[in-house]
This record gives structure tokens, sequence and C-alpha cells, in this order.
């Protein structure tokens, strides 16, 4: 039987306990992993094992593909109509609402961010994308192309069937959201791996899932290992669609196995090196703040961190005074202390990557001008940290450290802060500071990136599309696009009247 | 002044609060210079039931004051489509909670069976509004390229701003659900002059839309008479667009209104929209299955009573089918019991009002007068109660006042036909456009047919049955635009361009 993780939370910001089961979750039920074991999760604040979950394997996912077709087959797909789907993503939605502090508390202990910040920011984020996707469900329309004397053609966006889902650790709820809920809201049933760093909210959901109503096999989630779990699903004969988001040098195997095994639907969602481009004339506070938030916001995990900062020569000065001052403010510690800013890396396999990072930029002759060490002496804690007279071959200048280490750069011409932002092989975000309206729209149209910022940082919403070029990914998630990803156009073509000689 | 009555529900000993002020900014009020009351009569008694205020001019001003300054303020482009999102979500959610009493009330004014009020009415309008909810936030424009070194264009896609809605009496709830969600999804602020009739139900959502959330004077309710307040709002100044269910004749006043006042309006006539009266055609071939046809035939002619702008009024039955099929018709036509609301047996209850009673009844004195032979019903009742019996007329002639006039009521006129052809011409002989069915297996058939017909709504054997994702509307004279589905967005937004110059500068002089 899996076991029922059970916690009490007493901290200064949250009281509350938990209690739920973290078995596999399969039509609806939590059941063991087929190999009986289990895997520790672990506390990134202070390295202690918080419980164990049990572990998928290949078998797992066969199981959790057969519940998934025949839900498919019988009370979901088609035959479930649009303004139902609605009612229970909507559904789902306020539940979660309900159990807000709960799910941040738990996303706080499993990954590290800061509690306060994981109930405004992540489990808002993660219910409004519920809720804006219910209101799609009822909204699938094909097209009608020909209606002649003879021909009588038109579209339908139908499901795919069976998607496979992979998500990271980064942010664990959100990309939970991020994929169940244009997928169900297409009428698709669910097979996704949570991260095995943090199954936890994922497994707290599924339970939501149920009381929500959602027939069974609907939505399955199997926790397990990328080279197990995640090579079953993207490798699945019956699976047609998988959506990954993670590093690049995974999505690139599960490219591989999709093309290897069915040539399933892929859509990646992956790595970058997002250039901030912040002009003389920028609102140098404004500039500043924002700069920050998009260096070190969620410990510098994330997907779309401004990690290479260009600051042109005539504000360089205040600008790097500025921004080194506001960033040894950063409070770092406790993801459950009030004033928490940034909590502990995920993991020591993160940590140590990313203090790895740190000495080859040092190797390098990079300067560290500030952070560079690890925080307290528990946990995956790292410094803020911020790099200066850095060369751009530089691997801290080419490569995603994903951790809170930021290059400044100095920067004259605006051609060639263009060039040197595009000069990556990513392409998932950037941004622009000036006042000038011109150089803004012309320089954001210049930049070869899916998501552009100007005069902010990382601001999204369930409504807009966001995705990568180049080798940051394939398709785009949120806003109208992401039906797109769920769907499969069928063309009919009835004929009225020609005849076949 | 304490704007509220208490009535008792005699067959279920409920007691409902109902207010009876006008609603404007959150608020029931009384008139500011009116002591007119409007009384509310129970179809199926004759008794009334309560009175409420009766709105003014001076009040439709009040009301499209707070409705402008709602707009520029709280509501509008000041407030998200998350948010409006929230709040319709929210209205939908109090109407379910409160939906035994609703029906309740909405049968006890407008006199249609509870359930069918409760099931349909009501669950259709919650369903309307959770649509909608989920438009709000998905309202987007089109970026255009020009040039992409010196200038890019956008659409934007803006609430239209102040919005007069007038709906009528045959579905008080639902027809308000109709006209407020998507104006609402789109940031438009309403005043609504619900039908003299059926007040009531008006006033108790509006009550609701207070606690649901909205700001005040985003939702404003001036019951009032037809030529007051509905004039009122068509000829006002201040309101960008007027939005009507009703009489051919009135939507006639209204869009002269429209024109004669701000010339907006005369320049846009898509600053109105009209959803009008039909005479909609109801055609059985011979290949139809026809057990079904039947049932079709008589929900098309005989749900709620009748009073239906889509009311399957003229029935053609082709030749070859046609002894058989009218027997079945009025076999099951006289299964249906008309009767009191709140009596669990009925299947529809009274016409709304002794006008309607009235002139359904010189209708059917025509139709006898003239010739028409009467298969079915017109017999009067005794007794209290505007009720009318399921009337089928036969051997009728396309010049009959029952074959050409909209009766809106319970009465049928069966014609015949041999050919295809001959079914599409009677079918389109009319001024109207609004719906039309057609029963048949021949799958050609049906898209030959349904492609002729000059209707906004066809059914391929089925009848009335619509859907909050579907367009409605007429063609013809039934009206002008379209309601529900995506295709209602377009009535309240307005597209304006925006040409946005970066790089191209001007040579001057010329």
């Amino acid at each position: 039987m899996p076991s029922i993780f059970t916690h009490e939370f007493n901290t200064p910001v949250y009281k509350g306990k938990v209690s739920f089961n973290t078995g596999l979750f399969i039509n609806g039920q939590f059941v063991d992993g087929s190999d009986g074991t289990t895997i520790d999760v672990v506390n990134p604040a202070n390295d202690r094992v918080i419980t164990s979950v049990s572990e998928g394997t290949s078998k797992d996912v066969d199981l959790a593909v057969d519940a998934a077709e025949k839900a498919f087959e019988t009370t979901w797909g088609l035959n479930c109509p649009g303004n139902k789907r609605g009612l229970l993503l909507n559904k789902l939605a306020s539940l979660m609402e309900e159990h807000t502090d709960e799910l941040a508390a738990l996303e706080a202990l499993d990954n590290g961010k800061a509690f306060n910040l994981a109930r405004s920011g992540d489990v808002t984020t993660a219910i409004n994308c519920v809720r804006y996707f219910a209101g799609w469900t009822d909204k699938i329309s094909g097209r009608v192309i020909e209606t002649t004397e003879e021909r009588f053609t038109y579209t339908r966006h139908e499901p795919i069937g069976v998607v496979g889902q992979i998500i990271p650790w980064n942010s664990p709820l959100i990309m939970f959201a991020w994929k169940i809920a244009p997928a169900l809201a297409t009428g698709n049933s669910v097979v996704l791996k949570p991260s095995e760093f943090t199954p936890l909210t994922a497994l707290r959901m599924c339970h939501l899932v149920n009381e929500a109503g959602f027939p069974p096999g609907v939505l399955n989630v199997v926790t397990g290992y990328g080279n197990t779990v995640g090579s079953a699903i993207s490798s699945h004969m019956r699976i047609h669609k998988v959506a990954f988001t993670g590093s690049t040098l995974a999505g690139r195997k599960i490219m591989e196995a999709a093309a290897k095994s069915n040539l399933k639907n892929v859509t990646l969602e992956l790595g970058g090196k997002s250039p901030n481009i912040i002009f003389n004339d920028a609102d140098l506070e404004q500039a500043v703040n924002w700069a920050r938030f998009g260096a070190f916001y969620n410990q510098g995990q994330s997907c779309v961190a401004g990690s290479r900062i260009f600051v042109q020569e005539g504000i360089y000065d205040e600008f790097l005074k500025l921004f080194t001052e506001k960033t040894r403010s950063i409070k770092v510690g406790d993801p459950f202390a009030p004033d928490t800013f940034q909590g502990p890396q995920i993991s020591k396999i993160q940590y140590d990557r990313i203090m790895s990072y740190i000495d080859s930029g040092k190797k390098d002759g990079a300067k560290i001008h500030t952070g560079g060490e690890r925080h307290g002496n528990e946990g995956y804690f790292i410094q803020p940290t911020i790099f200066l007279d850095t060369k751009p071959d530089m691997r801290i200048v080419r490569e995603e450290i994903f951790g809170p280490v930021s290059v400044v750069i100095k920067f004259e011409d605006e051609e060639d802060v263009v060039r040197q932002a595009n000069d990556t092989v990513y392409g998932l975000a950037a941004a622009v500071f000036t006042k000038d309206v011109t150089r803004a729209i012309t320089t954001a149209h210049k930049l070869k990136a899916g998501s552009l910022w100007v005069n902010c940082y990382s601001v999204s919403g369930p409504n807009v599309p966001f995705g990568g070029f180049k080798q940051s990914g394939i398709g785009r998630e949120m806003g109208e696009y992401a039906l797109n990803n769920y769907t499969e156009v069928k063309a009919v073509h009835v004929n009225l009247g020609m005849k076949m000689m | 002044m304490a704007q509220t009555v208490r009535i008792e529900i005699p067959a279920t000993g409920r007691v409902v609060e109902i207010p009876t002020g006008l609603f404007i900014n959150n608020e029931f009020v009384s008139s500011v210079d009116s002591q007119e009351r409007i009384e509310v009569i129970n179809p199926a008694t004759e008794e009334t039931i309560c009175s409420v205020v009766a709105g003014s001019k001076e009040d439709i001003d009040v009301a499209v004051a707070a409705a402008r300054a709602a707009y520029s303020t709280t509501w509008g482009k000041n407030v998200t489509g998350f948010e409006r999102s929230r709040l319709l979500n929210k209205l939908a959610d109090l109407m379910e909670r409160d939906m035994q009493v609703l029906a309740e009330v909405e049968s006890l004014n407008n006199g249609k069976p509870v359930k069918i009020a409760r099931d349909f009415d009501i669950g259709d309008s919650i369903q309307c509004l959770r649509y909608y909810a989920g438009w709000a936030d998905k309202i987007v424009g089109q970026t255009i390229e020009v040039d992409n070194r010196t200038k890019m264009a956008f659409t934007r896609h803006e609430p239209i701003g102040v919005c007069g809605q007038i709906i009528p009496w045959n579905y008080p709830i639902n027809m308000w659900a109709w006209k407020v969600a998507p104006a609402l999804a789109c940031g438009c602020t309403i005043v609504m002059k619900p039908s003299e009739l059926t007040p009531l139900t008006a006033l108790m959502l509006s009550k609701l839309i207070a606690e649901a959330g909205f700001p005040p004077g985003v939702v404003n309710t001036v019951p009032s008479l037809g030529p007051i307040g509905g004039a009122a709002l068509s000829h006002h100044m201040d309101v960008d667009k007027v939005a009507f269910t009703g009489s051919t004749l009135t939507g006639r006043k209204i869009m002269e209104a429209a024109a004669k006042s701000n010339l907006k309006k005369a320049c846009h006539i898509r600053e109105v929209s009209l959803e009008l009266g039909g005479k909609s055609p109801h055609i059985i071939f011979e290949s139809a299955n026809l057990d079904q046809a039947a049932n079709w035939a008589c929900l098309g002619i005989l749900y709620n009573t009748g009073q239906d702008c889509t009311a399957g009024s003229r029935l053609y039955v082709q030749d070859t089918i046609y002894d058989k099929f009218l027997a079945l018709l009025v076999d099951k036509a006289k299964q249906l019991v008309i009767g009191d609301g709140f009596d669990e047996k009925s299947g529809g209850g009274p016409v709304v009002s002794k006008a309607q009673y009235d002139k359904i009844w010189s209708y059917i004195e025509s139709g006898k007068s003239h010739g028409a032979r009467l298969v079915l019903g017109g017999e009067k009742r005794r007794g209290k109660g505007f009720f009318v019996d399921p009337t089928i007329f036969t051997d009728v002639t396309p010049d009959m006042r029952i074959v050409r006039d909209e009766i809106f009521g319970p009465v049928l006129s069966v014609g015949r036909f041999k050919t295809e052809e001959e079914a599409i011409s009677l079918a389109n002989d009319t001024s109207y456009g609004l719906g039309a069915g057609l029963h048949s297996t021949d799958a050609n058939q049906c898209m030959r047919v349904s492609s002729a017909l000059e209707a906004g709504t066809v059914w391929i054997n089925q009848y009335n049955i619509l859907g909050n994702n579907i367009p409605f509307g007429g063609k013809k004279q039934s009206g002008i635009g379209r309601e529900l589905g995506s295709y209602a967005l377009k009535e309240y937004t307005e597209v304006k361009a925006v040409h946005w110059n970066f790089g191209e500068q001007a040579d001057w002089p010329l």
C-alpha cells in the first residue's frame, strides 16, 4: 500500500496539517509502483528527507496509458461535451483556491522557494491558468470551408487522445497547471510525470482532481525518473503527443525517442540564456529592480532568467552600483521566514553544478563582483552572484547556469549589443529597457526570442503565448495558441454531387 | 424607502422578497419624478401579484448617467478580462444557488411551468453566463504588418460603451442572460429595460448582480413602458448601442429612433441589434422519421405555448405522407397539458397577458372565417387564466392572415407540397427569416434545402434547440446581428485600428 504523507507545519508564515496518499495516481486510484520501490523526497533547505513516494516504472506507464485510453474512449474525449469539461476545470480551480495555503506550503517544503512567493505567485498563477483554459473548453471550433452544390467541407479540431507530459522541478505547481489545463480543456487524457525531486504538489493535485469529479483515468500521474518513466512516455507507441519542459539536453532525448517510436508530436520548452539590454535612457531604478527580479527570482532557477545583463556605457557605473546594492540586500534563507526572497537551490546536484560554473568563471578570468560563495552551512543556499569583466566565449556567458548567477556586460553600440544578445543557441526571452519608443520597438523586434519584455521582466499571463526560438524549444504554451498543441485537425469532405467516371 | 415586497407563492407557500424599485448604481430606488407603478399580473389567475416602480424618461437619464460613470471609472477599459470573467462566473453561481425560487417567480409572472423555467430557462441562462465568462479574458485584436522597419499597426477590440438593452416577456430570465452576459464580458455597461409584463425576475437578478460584486452602475434595471423607457433609451444621445428583442413593429421604431438621435448610430447600423419576429417554416419530407418529426413539430409550435420567436408555425408536409403525418401530429398535440405552471402535469402554461390572449383569439377567428379547417382546438376555455389550447388549421392558403402574420401562440397552419422546390418556395414566402426546420433522411436533400432556406437558424431533423455557443439571429425582417456564440462579441465590441509609426518621416510641404 502506498504511504500516506502526514506533516504538521508550524512556521512563522504557515501553520497547518497535511495528509495525503503518495502512490502513483492511475485510474483515479493511488497505487504502489510495479516494483514496489519508492523515491525519497528531500527538503533542500536542510537536506533532510521529507517523505518517500511511490516510484513508477515503464510497466506503470503502460497501466496509466491503458486507463487514459479507456477514459478517452468512454467518459472523456468528445464523449464529454466542452461545457462539462469547463465545469470540471472551474471546480478544480475553486478547490485549488480553497487549499491555497496548503499548496504553497507543500511547494515551499519540497522546492525551497519562499512560502510567501509560492502563495502570491505560484499558486495564484496555477489557479488562473486552470480558470483561463476552463473558458476555452466549449469554444474549440473548426472552420466551414466549402458549401457548394457538390461539396460540403469542414474541419474539426479534435483531441489527440492520450498525451504524455513531463514537467520540471523549478515551479512544479505552475508547470503542472500549464500542462494539464490546456490538455484536459481540449478533451485529451493525460499521463504526467512530475519531477522526481518535486512530486508533492502534483500528488496533492491528484486528490483535488478526484474531488472535482473528473472521471477516473482522465489524469494519471506516474512519479519516477527521467530515464525510466520519462523515457517510457516519450517512446510509448500509444501516446500520440508528448509535451516536455526541462533541460535542452533532456529535450533532445525526448525528441529522439519520439522520432524512433511512433513519430509522436512533440512540444518542448527548454532552456535559455536570456539577454536583458539596458540603454542609457532607461529608468535606472526600475531597470535595476526588474534586472534583479529577472536574474534572481526563484533562486535563478527560471528558464527565462535574465542572466546576461547588457548595460550601456553611459549608465554602467550608476547601474552597477545600484544593482549590486539591491543584489546584496536580497534576503536568502528559510523558505518559511516571512521576509525570505531566495531559498535554497533544489538539490545537491544543482548546487554542485552552479558552484562549478562559478569556479569556471573565476578560472576563465572573470571577476566576482559580489557573492560567489555558499550561504550558510546547511542546505543548498548560494549567495546571489554578479560576474564582471567577462568575455563572450566564457562558459558562464554561453551556458545556462540555472542559479543565482548573473553576468553584467558593458556595451556601447546598439547594433553590436543586439548581435551579442542574439549570439546564442537559445531564444526563449529577452528584455529591453529604454524610454525611447522607437528604440524599444525596433530593438525588441530584432531580438530572436519568443517573449520580449519592454521595460519589464518575466511578466506573463495565461492568455499570452510562451515558448522559444531556436534551441529553446518547439511550440507555444498558454493563450489560444496552446490549443494547437492538443488538437488534431481533421478535414471532412462530404460529396454532395460529384460523380466518378 | 424600502423597495421590496413580500409575496407568498400560493402553490408552494414560499414567501419571497422581491425588490420593486428601479435598480441604479446597485441600489433599488424610487422614480425621480413619477409616482406611476406597473401592475404585475399572474396570467394563470389574472390576479395582481404586486406592483413595481414604473421608470420615467428622467429615470432613464439617471440610469444612463450611472452606466456612463461606471464605464469611465470602474468598468470599460478599467477592468481586466480576468476580473470580468470572475464576476460573471460568480453571478452564475448565485443564479444556481437561487434556481428554485427564481423558477417559481418566473412561473408566477410568465405562466410557464416551474420545472421548465428551472431546468431549461434558468439552466441555459447559467450556462450562458459561464460561456461568456470564458470569453471575457480572450478578446484579442490583431497585429498587422505594415513595414517592419518603420511602422506597425494593430487593432483593439474595445467595448462599445453604454448599452441599452430591451428584452421581451416570453423568456424573461433567458433573454436577460443572453443580453447581459456578452455585454459584460466585453466590458460594456448596461441600462436594461425588462418587459413591463414580466419585470420581477429581472429585479431579482439585479440583486444578484450587486451580490456578485459588480461595481455600481455596471448594470442598471429600469422597468418601464415601451413607449416611455424603451423610446427614451433608443433616442438617448449618450447610449452607444441598443440591443432589442421583441416584435418587428417595435424593432422598426427603435431603429428609426437610433437613426434620428446620435449621428453615430445613423452611420453604424451595426450599433443596433435586433432580434425580432418570425413565421418559421417547418418542412416534413417523405423520407423523414415520421414519429420523431411529429414530436419535433409539436415542440416547435407548442413549446412555451407558442410564444417563441422561432415557433415553427407553418408546417409543410409532403403529399405522400400527409394524412399519416397529420394524424400523428394531432394525436401528439392533444397530449400536451396546458395548465397552471405550478401543476406538475403542465407541459405548457397560459399565454402571458389579456392583450396576447385577445390577439391570438382574433387570429383563430380569422382563420375560421377565411375558410381554413380546424382539426384541433378553437374552443375558448371557461374560467380564469389566459389559457389557449393547441390549435391546428389545415387547408390553408398563402394569403391567409394566419399563414402570413406572427400569431405568437399555440396555433399551427399546416400546408402540403409535392416537390422539394415547392416546399422551399412556400417556406421562403415570408418577410421573416428567423428559423426553419426540415426533416429528411436524405443527406443531399438536407444540404440542398438547408442551403436554400432563408433563415438565420436552420434545424435538420430537430427543432427549437439552441446552444450558447451557436449564433442565433434573423435574416430579412427578423433582425440584425447575431446573439450567442463568439459572434455575439462583435455586437459589443468596437474595432479601433492603431497605426504606430516609429520611423516614418513626414515630408513637408507636399
